[in-house]
C-alpha cells in the first residue's frame, strides 16, 4: 500500500494541490486569496502533466543522445499553460485594484454588504 | 484555399495589434481599423464557408508550420465550423456597427474586441485538443476583461466573478486534456479518436467528464452559471450582446466538437454514464434556467437565464446525437446566437431612449420607442419557437431527432420548454404592447445615471437586421440541412 503510493507521490502532490486550490477559492473571504487558490490550484495540474512525462533513466530528445528519450510536448504545453496563468492572474489583479479603488474593501462579505447598499 | 484557412485566426489577431498600434499615434481610432479588420474577417470566412458548402472539399485542413498531421496543429473548416465561423464574423461585425455609438470608445476596448473574434474563431477551426485549450483562454480572457470595461464598479466585480469561475472551468479542461493524452500520446482530434478507442476506458472517461464538466461552466449549464447573470448584467450592453451571442455558442460548439470528432458516438453509446451527464445537464438547465428566468425583475438578467435554457435545448440535442437533432443544434446556435445578441441589443437601445432597464418600466413600450418595441416583440416570439422564424426551425429539428431517437421524456421536456419560455417573454410582450406607461418620468430613479438619449442608426440598422435575420434564416433553415448532411455524416461515422 505504502509503495504503491511512494511510487504515486507527484501525483498525490498534484491532488492535494488541486484540492487545497479549489478550498482557497471557496473558502477564503479575501479575493487577493482567492487569486492565489487559483495559482495553487492550476500548480496542481501543471504538476500532474509534468509528473506524466517523467522517464525513469530519460535523456533529452536529440538525435545524438541515448533512448530512452523524453518526449518534449507535455513541457511545452505546460509552459504555454504557465504563460496563460500569468496573464489571468495579472487581469485578475487588476481587476482587483479597481475594486479597492471603488468599494475600499477586499473582503468579500464586506464587499456584498457595500454593494447592496449602494 | 487551404492556405485561407490560418487566416480566421491571423486578421483579427492583426486587427487587434494595428488597432491598439493606432490608438497610441491617436486616440478614438480604433473602431475604424476594427470594422475594416471585421469586414476582411467576414470576407474570409464567407470564401471558406463557400467552398465547404459549395462544390469544393467537404473538410478543408491546414497544418501550422509545415509539420505532419499528427504532430503539427491542424486546423480544419468543415460545414459545422464553417458555419460558426461565419456566424462569429457577423455578429462581431453587426455588434460593431451598434459599439460606434454606444461606446465604449477606447482604442484598448477595439483591440481586446478583435482579439476576442480571434480566440473564437480559433476555437472554431482548431483540430487539436491543447490549441483550443489555448483559445478557450484567449476567449476567457478577452471576454473578462471586455465585462469590466463598464463605466461602474459593478462590472468589475461581475468579471471578477466570471474570472475566478472561468478559468476553474479551463482548468478542468485542461486536466481532461491531460487524462486523454497520458491515455493515448497525442493531441490531434482525429489521431485521439482513432487511438481513444484502445486507451484505459478509466483514462477515457475520466477525460470526458473533466472536458465536459470544464465546458459546462463556459457554456454556463445550470447549476454551474452562477457567473453568467451577473457578467450579462453587469457588462455594458454592447459587451453583453457580444458574449451572450458568441462566447457561450463557441464554447457550445467545442462541446460538440469534442464529444462526436474526439470521443465519438460510440464512447457515449459504451458509456451510459457520458449520455446521461449529457441530458442531465440539459433537463435540469432547461427547467431551471426558465424558472430563474421568469423571477427575474431586471430585462438583462431575464435574457442571460434564457440563455441558460436556451443552451439546455442544445446540449439536448448533443446528447440526443443523431443527424437531425445536430441539425438542430446547429441552426439553434445560429439562431440563439442572431435572436439573443439582438435582444440585448434592443434592450440597449431601449435603456439608451427611455431609461427602461426593469420589466415593469417596459410597459407602454410600444408608444416610447415603437422601433425597440417591434423588434424585441419579433426576437422573443422567434425566442419562444413561433414559425416561420429560426427559433422554431432549431426547435423543430431537435424535437424531431429526439423524436426519432425514441427519447419521449427529453422530446416532452423540449416541448415544455417552449412553453417555459413563453411564460417569462409573454409577460414583457404583453407590458410593451397591451399597457399604459407609467406616468413617472424615467429621470427620477436611483439607478437612472444615464440621461435619456437618441439612438444612431447603426444602432437601429443592427437591431433591425438581426431581427430580419431571426425571421429571413428560419426560411433558410431546410436548405441549411441538406448542406449539412455530408458534415454530419462525415461527424457521426
Amino acid at each position: 500500500m505504502m509503495e504503491a503510493l511512494a511510487a504515486k507521490d507527484y501525483y498525490i502532490a498534484s491532488f492535494l494541490l488541486i484540492g487545497i486550490g479549489t478550498y482557497v477559492m471557496i473558502a477564503a473571504g479575501n479575493l487577493v486569496k482567492k487569486v492565489i487558490g487559483m495559482n495553487i490550484f492550476q500548480t496542481g495540474i501543471f504538476l500532474f502533466f509534468i509528473a506524466s512525462a517523467y522517464v525513469e533513466g530519460g535523456t533529452p530528445p536529440l538525435l545524438t543522445s541515448e533512448t530512452p528519450h523524453v518526449s518534449p510536448v507535455p513541457h511545452v504545453l505546460i509552459l504555454t499553460a504557465i504563460v496563460v496563468g500569468v496573464a489571468l492572474t495579472a487581469v485578475a489583479l487588476g481587476m482587483i485594484v479597481r475594486i479597492y479603488d471603488d468599494y475600499g474593501t477586499l473582503d468579500e462579505r464586506t464587499l456584498k454588504e457595500v454593494r447592496s447598499s449602494d | 484555399m487551404t492556405d485561407l484557412v490560418p487566416f480566421v485566426v491571423a486578421v483579427p489577431i492583426f486587427g487587434s495589434v494595428l488597432a491598439f498600434a493606432a490608438g497610441i499615434a491617436r486616440p478614438k481610432t480604433g473602431w475604424p481599423v476594427a470594422a475594416v479588420a471585421s469586414l476582411a474577417q467576414v470576407a474570409v470566412a464567407g470564401v471558406l464557408a463557400a467552398a465547404t458548402f459549395g462544390a469544393g472539399p467537404a473538410r478543408i485542413a491546414y497544418v501550422v508550420g509545415g509539420f505532419e498531421t499528427p504532430f503539427g496543429i491542424e486546423l480544419v473548416v468543415d460545414g459545422l465550423s464553417a458555419t460558426v465561423l461565419v456566424l462569429v464574423a457577423v455578429v462581431s461585425l453587426g455588434v460593431l456597427a451598434y459599439a460606434r455609438r454606444a461606446g465604449p470608445r477606447s482604442n484598448a476596448f477595439y483591440a481586446i474586441y478583435m482579439l476576442l473574434v480571434a480566440g473564437l474563431s480559433g476555437m472554431t477551426v482548431t483540430a487539436d485538443l491543447f490549441n483550443m485549450y489555448v483559445f478557450l483562454e484567449i476567449t476567457g480572457l478577452t471576454a473578462y476583461a471586455l465585462v469590466a470595461a463598464g463605466e461602474d464598479s459593478r462590472s468589475t466585480v461581475a468579471a471578477l466573478k466570471y474570472l475566478l469561475v472561468g478559468t476553474f472551468g479551463a482548468s478542468l479542461f485542461l486536466l481532461g486534456i491531460g487524462y486523454a493524452y497520458v491515455g493515448t500520446g497525442t493531441l490531434n482530434m482525429a489521431d485521439l479518436a482513432a487511438k481513444l478507442a484502445d486507451a484505459d476506458p478509466v483514462l477515457a472517461q475520466a477525460a470526458f467528464a473533466l472536458i465536459v464538466v470544464g465546458l459546462f461552466i463556459k457554456v454556463a449549464v445550470f447549476p454551474l452559471h452562477t457567473w453568467q447573470p451577473d457578467a450579462y448584467a453587469g457588462a455594458p450592453d454592447t459587451v453583453s450582446a457580444l458574449i451572450s451571442a458568441l462566447v457561450s455558442t463557441v464554447a457550445a460548439y467545442a462541446l460538440l466538437r469534442v464529444v462526436y470528432t474526439v470521443f465519438g458516438a460510440g464512447f457515449l453509446d459504451s458509456t451510459p454514464v457520458a449520455r446521461a451527464i449529457l441530458i442531465g445537464g440539459a433537463v435540469v438547465s432547461i427547467v431551471a434556467g426558465s424558472l430563474l428566468a421568469v423571477s427575474q425583475s431586471e430585462i438583462k438578467r431575464v435574457l442571460a437565464y434564457s440563455s441558460v435554457s436556451q443552451f439546455g435545448l442544445i446540449l439536448a440535442a448533443i446528447a440526443i446525437g443523431n443527424d437531425t437533432a445536430l441539425t438542430g443544434a446547429a441552426i439553434h446556435l445560429v439562431g440563439h446566437a442572431v435572436m439573443k445578441g439582438g435582444l440585448f441589443l434592443t434592450a440597449g437601445v431601449v435603456a439608451t431612449e427611455t431609461g427602461a432597464r426593469t420589466i415593469d418600466e417596459f410597459d407602454g413600450l410600444a408608444d416610447r420607442s415603437p422601433v425597440a418595441a417591434g423588434a424585441f416583440g419579433v426576437l422573443a416570439v422567434s425566442m419562444v419557437g413561433v414559425p416561420p422564424t429560426v427559433g422554431f426551425a432549431g426547435k423543430w429539428y431537435i424535437a424531431i431527432g429526439a423524436a426519432e431517437a425514441g427519447s419521449w421524456a427529453l422530446l416532452a421536456v423540449i416541448v415544455a420548454s417552449t412553453l417555459l419560455t413563453l411564460a417569462y417573454f409573454l409577460r414583457l410582450v404583453e407590458r410593451m404592447f397591451f399597457r399604459a406607461p407609467a406616468t413617472v418620468p424615467a429621470d427620477g430613479r436611483s439607478d437612472g445615471a444615464e440621461t435619456p438619449a437618441s439612438s444612431s442608426t447603426g444602432m437601429y440598422a443592427t437591431v433591425v437586421g438581426a431581427t430580419v435575420c431571426a425571421v429571413a434564416l428560419g426560411f433558410g433553415a431546410f436548405v441549411y440541412s441538406t448542406q449539412m448532411q455530408a458534415t454530419l455524416t462525415q461527424l457521426l461515422s
